[in-house]
Parts: structure tokens; C-alpha cells; sequence
């Protein structure tokens, strides 16, 4: 089908965009469109204003600051998949981003247009809550930092007010070498997930683990953070982990049902994408002499 | 609605054109300018048949607007080559069965033109990531995949 009728904007300033935003009804902002226009011409959506934002100098690009490295929101997955930056120091999100759609998909889609839209098996939000990220958001009277355990409120819901649109995503990177790892499940190779798992972390020099953050997705609503699995890795030895309570914890999340799965088969995915996703989180750990 | 104007090159041609926001670059493509060789599928990005090249990229054209390649440079199937005078890509599709009905092969020659230019030497399983977004339901892509990696290391031998 196609997109029902709308308007068309094409800001070229964040001031131009701000105004836009105070003064439409119904309007929707426009990044890489590779999940707005589906939602379009297959009708769910019809806004009346669609505000491209393709144009605006300075909204897209990989930076590294003292506070974290910074992507803008509307860097397009294809480059930050190929970035070195990213890759070195944030590794686990290049890992993720091989899952994401297809070539075609990433050269358009946005990191920006992935965690506004929120698909609860999303895999770049995911990172952004195990990454422990801050979403940097420009609203009329300045910015505003909300962070990645505020950022979700639901299906499909971020944190965004009306007025307000996602300006960049500041990461910061974990130890250098540290460990990380992805799983995920998804019937071919660039669908959504049906769920996936992710794991991040540091260990001493006679290694033991001194920091661990776990994560489920495309389980629940949202991405989910175990943080009691987290606090029972704590001084556990690398190579001699006791790795039932993330698996447990996982098991015991609120799974949604769907047209593929049901409720449990999703539950018990969880559990073995967390446990490949911890095993492979140990093998990428570089050991410290 | 009000119409908009833009310039644009595609296929090599300076072109300028007025258009309605709501219509997507395939449809533009195939209605307004008659290039017809762009194939339109599914029209919610999961087919790949539309697939053009957009400022060097393969991109879905089902799921851009055509406004928005007002100072682009667009390719479509069309710049590849001609009946009697094909692609070194197109020759590999049709020595190796890569297409049946035809109906997904302009979209797996974009993708697969794009992808060789930055990947010109790919291996078997990169060439099936490329196509993972385009999907084929007379080959079983075996020939595809086969003309693909022909192509490449015929090109690898001649320079
Ligand atoms: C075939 C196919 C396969 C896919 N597979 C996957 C997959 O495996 N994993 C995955 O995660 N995704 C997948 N996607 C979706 C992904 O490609 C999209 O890129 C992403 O979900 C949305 O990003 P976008 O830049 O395209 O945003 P758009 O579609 O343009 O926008 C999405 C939403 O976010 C809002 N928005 C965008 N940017 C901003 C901003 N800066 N500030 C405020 N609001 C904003 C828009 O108004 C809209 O509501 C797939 C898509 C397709 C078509
Ligand atoms: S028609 Fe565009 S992806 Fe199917
Ligand atoms: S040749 Fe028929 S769909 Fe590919």
C-alpha cells in the first residue's frame, strides 16, 4: 500500500526543528525511515506532518569526548558498523549491529530512529541499556540527560516529550580488553530477534570478575538488565563460573506470546542466549599479564 | 497536496522533476520518470526487490521518499547494461541461472553491484549476507550467489 497523505517538512537548523515541533499537530520526525515508512504505507500510522530530519547539519557522527563517545542520532548503522572507534572501544555494539536488517536497512536506519522507536527486540537500545548509555535530548529551552534505566517506559514508549527529539547517545566504553557477548535467536539472518542475550565484563589480574552487567532482550516489553545475576558474578573466578543464576533469572522474566512463540519457548531462549552470551563474554575477555 | 521540486542525477543524467511528498522513490522511479525496470514487491522494506543505489548505497526504494533525493545521485537497473551488451554482473546472472521469473533480479543486481564495490573480493558467506534483505522465491539463490562470486574473481583476473 502507500503512505496515506501528509505534509512534508525538511528543517535545516535545529531551531527550524524546534519550531516545527512546538507549533504541528500529529507530526512525526523522519530519520532513516526504515520503520516509520513501513509503518506508513502499510496505514498503522498517519500523521499529518512528517519532519525530515536527513538535512540537519551536525546530527549525524562518531565522537569521542571525555564523558564518552557520542552518536549522533541520526548516524546510519552502516557507519557505525564500519568504525573503528566503535569497534575498539565499544565492541559488543558492533557485534550487535551485524543483526540488525540488511545492507540495505543500515545504510538508511539510524541508531537514533532504533532507540525512539523501540521495538522490544531491538537490538540497538538493547546495547544502550547493557552499555549503560545516556540519551542526550534537545528540547526547547536547552538539553536534557536521561539515562538508559529511565529511557524505556513501555512497548514502543521512550522517554521522549512532544516537543523534544533525540539529539546523540554517549557511551561510556568499559576497560579496555574487557570481556563481551551476543546471542540471539531470530528465524533468518537481519530479522528481529525472537529474543537475544548480552553480557559485558572486567576482571582482575588473577582473574576474577570485578564488574558484569547482563542483559535480556525481545523478552519482555523492554530490554531488561538482570542486575541480580550481575551482583552474584562479583569475585567469581573466570573459567569457574557458576552461570545458573543469569540462567534462572532470565527463565523467571515475564515473557510476552507472539504469532511465533509462546511464553515459555521464549523464557527458555532467554535462558540459553544468556548463558552462550556469558560463556562468549569469558573468551573475549583479554587477560591481563 | 503541494507538489515539490528537485534536482537530482540519476544514471548519470542531470534530471528535475516535480513530485508529491507522499510518493515513494519506486513508484516515482516507475510512474513518473518510466523507468520501470525497479521492481515493486511488498512495499514495507522486506522484499528487496526495489532495491536502487542511492549516493553509493543500495537502499530499499519502497521506503524513501521521493523528495528526498532532491541533490542525489540515483542509479537504478537501468545504468547497468543492455539487452546485447549486459553487465559483466548481468552476463554472470544469466550464465549461472541466477534469475527464473526475473522478478527480484533488479534488486539483487543493485544490492549485489553496490556490495562488490566495496567488497571486490567476497567470500561465499558475505555474498549471502548481501542478499539476506532481498529475497528470491525461484533460484534458491544458488546461482545468484554463483554469478556473484564469478564475477568477482573474473574482475580480480583481469586487472
Ligand atoms: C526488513 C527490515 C529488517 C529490519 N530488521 C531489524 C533488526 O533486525 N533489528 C532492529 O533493531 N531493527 C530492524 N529493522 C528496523 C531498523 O532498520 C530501523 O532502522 C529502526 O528501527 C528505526 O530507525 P530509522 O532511522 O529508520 O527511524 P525511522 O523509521 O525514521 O523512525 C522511527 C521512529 O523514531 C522517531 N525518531 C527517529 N529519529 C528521531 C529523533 N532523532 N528524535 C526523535 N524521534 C525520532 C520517528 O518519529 C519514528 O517514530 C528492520 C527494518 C526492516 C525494513
Ligand atoms: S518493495 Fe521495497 S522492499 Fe519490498
Ligand atoms: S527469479 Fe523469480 S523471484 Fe527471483
Amino acid at each position: 500500500m502507500k503512505a496515506p497523505p501528509f505534509q512534508y517538512h525538511r528543517p535545516q537548523t535545529r531551531e527550524e526543528l524546534g519550531t516545527l515541533l512546538s507549533s504541528l499537530e500529529n507530526a512525526k520526525i523522519l530519520a532513516g525511515g526504515q520503520s516509520l515508512m513501513p509503518m506508513m504505507n502499510l496505514r498503522v500510522l498517519a500523521p499529518d506532518h512528517l519532519i525530515d530530519i536527513n538535512r540537519i547539519p551536525g546530527l549525524a557522527g562518531i565522537r569521542e569526548t571525555p564523558e564518552g563517545i557520542e552518536i549522533g542520532a541520526m548516524t546510519r548503522q552502516a557507519d557505525i558498523l564500519s568504525s573503528d572507534v566503535v569497534k575498539a572501544r565499544l565492541p559488543l555494539l558492533s557485534r550487535a549491529l551485524e543483526h540488525v536488517g540488511h545492507i540495505q536497512t543500515r545504510a538508511r536506519g539510524t541508531i537514533g530512529g532504533s532507540c525512539c522507536h523501540l521495538d522490544p527486540s531491538a537490538e540497538q537500545p538493547a546495547m544502550c541499556a547493557i552499555l549503560d548509555a545516556e540519551f542526550i535530548v534537545t528540547r526547547p529551552d536547552g538539553h536534557r540527560i536521561v539515562p538508559a534505566s529511565e529511557w524505556f517506559e513501555g512497548l514502543l514508549q521512550s522517554a521522549l516529550g512532544e516537543q523534544e527529539f533525540l539529539e546523540a547517545i554517549r557511551i561510556k566504553p568499559w576497560a579496555k580488553g574487557h570481556g563481551y557477548g551476543f546471542a540471539e535467536y531470530a528465524r533468518r539472518h537481519g530479522d528481529f530477534a525472537i529474543a537475544g542475550g548480552a553480557a559485558l565484563i572486567e576482571a582482575s589480574k588473577d582473574g576474577r570478575i570485578t564488574r558484569a552487567a547482563l542483559l535480556s532482550f525481545g523478552i519482555e516489553a523492554s530490554p531488561r538488565r538482570l542486575s541480580d545475576a550481575e551482583a552474584a558474578l562479583i569475585d567469581q573466578p573466570i573459567g569457574k563460573l557458576d552461570l545458573e543464576p543469569a540462567v534462572a533469572a532470565a527463565r523467571a522474566l515475564d515473557a510476552m506470546e507472539d504469532v511465533h512463540v509462546t511464553p515459555d519457548y521464549r523464557r527458555h531462549l532467554a535462558g540459553v542466549l544468556i548463558r552462550r552470551a556469558l560463556n562468549e563474554a569469558c573468551t573475549t575477555l583479554e587477560r591481563q599479564p | 497536496m503541494t507538489e515539490r521540486s528537485l534536482t537530482f542525477t540519476l544514471n548519470g543524467q542531470p534530471r528535475e522533476a516535480k513530485v508529491d511528498p507522499r510518493v515513494h522513490l519506486g513508484d516515482f522511479l516507475r510512474h513518473s520518470l518510466g523507468l520501470t525496470g525497479t521492481h515493486i514487491g511488498c512495499e514495507h522494506g522486506v522484499c528487496g526487490a526495489c532495491t536502487v543505489i542511492v549516493d553509493g548505497s543500495p537502499v530499499r526504494s519502497c521506503l524513501m521518499l521521493a523528495v528526498q533525493i532532491d541533490d542525489c545521485t540515483v542509479e537504478t537497473v537501468e545504468s547497468l547494461g543492455k539487452p546485447g551488451d549486459l553487465s559483466p554482473l548481468q552476463q554472470a546472472f544469466a550464465a549461472n541461472h541466477g534469475l527464473q521469473c526475473g522478478f527480484c533480479t533488479p534488486g539483487m543486481l543493485m544490492t549485489l553491484e553496490a556490495f562488490l564495490r566495496t567488497t571486490p573480493a567476497p567470500t561465499e558467506e558475505d555474498v549471502r549476507i548481501a542478499i539476506s534483505g532481498n529475497i528470491c522465491r525461484c533460484t534458491g539463490y544458488q546461482g545468484i550467489v554463483q554469478a556473484t562470486l564469478d564475477t568477482a574473481s573474473t574482475k580480480a583476473n583481469r586487472t
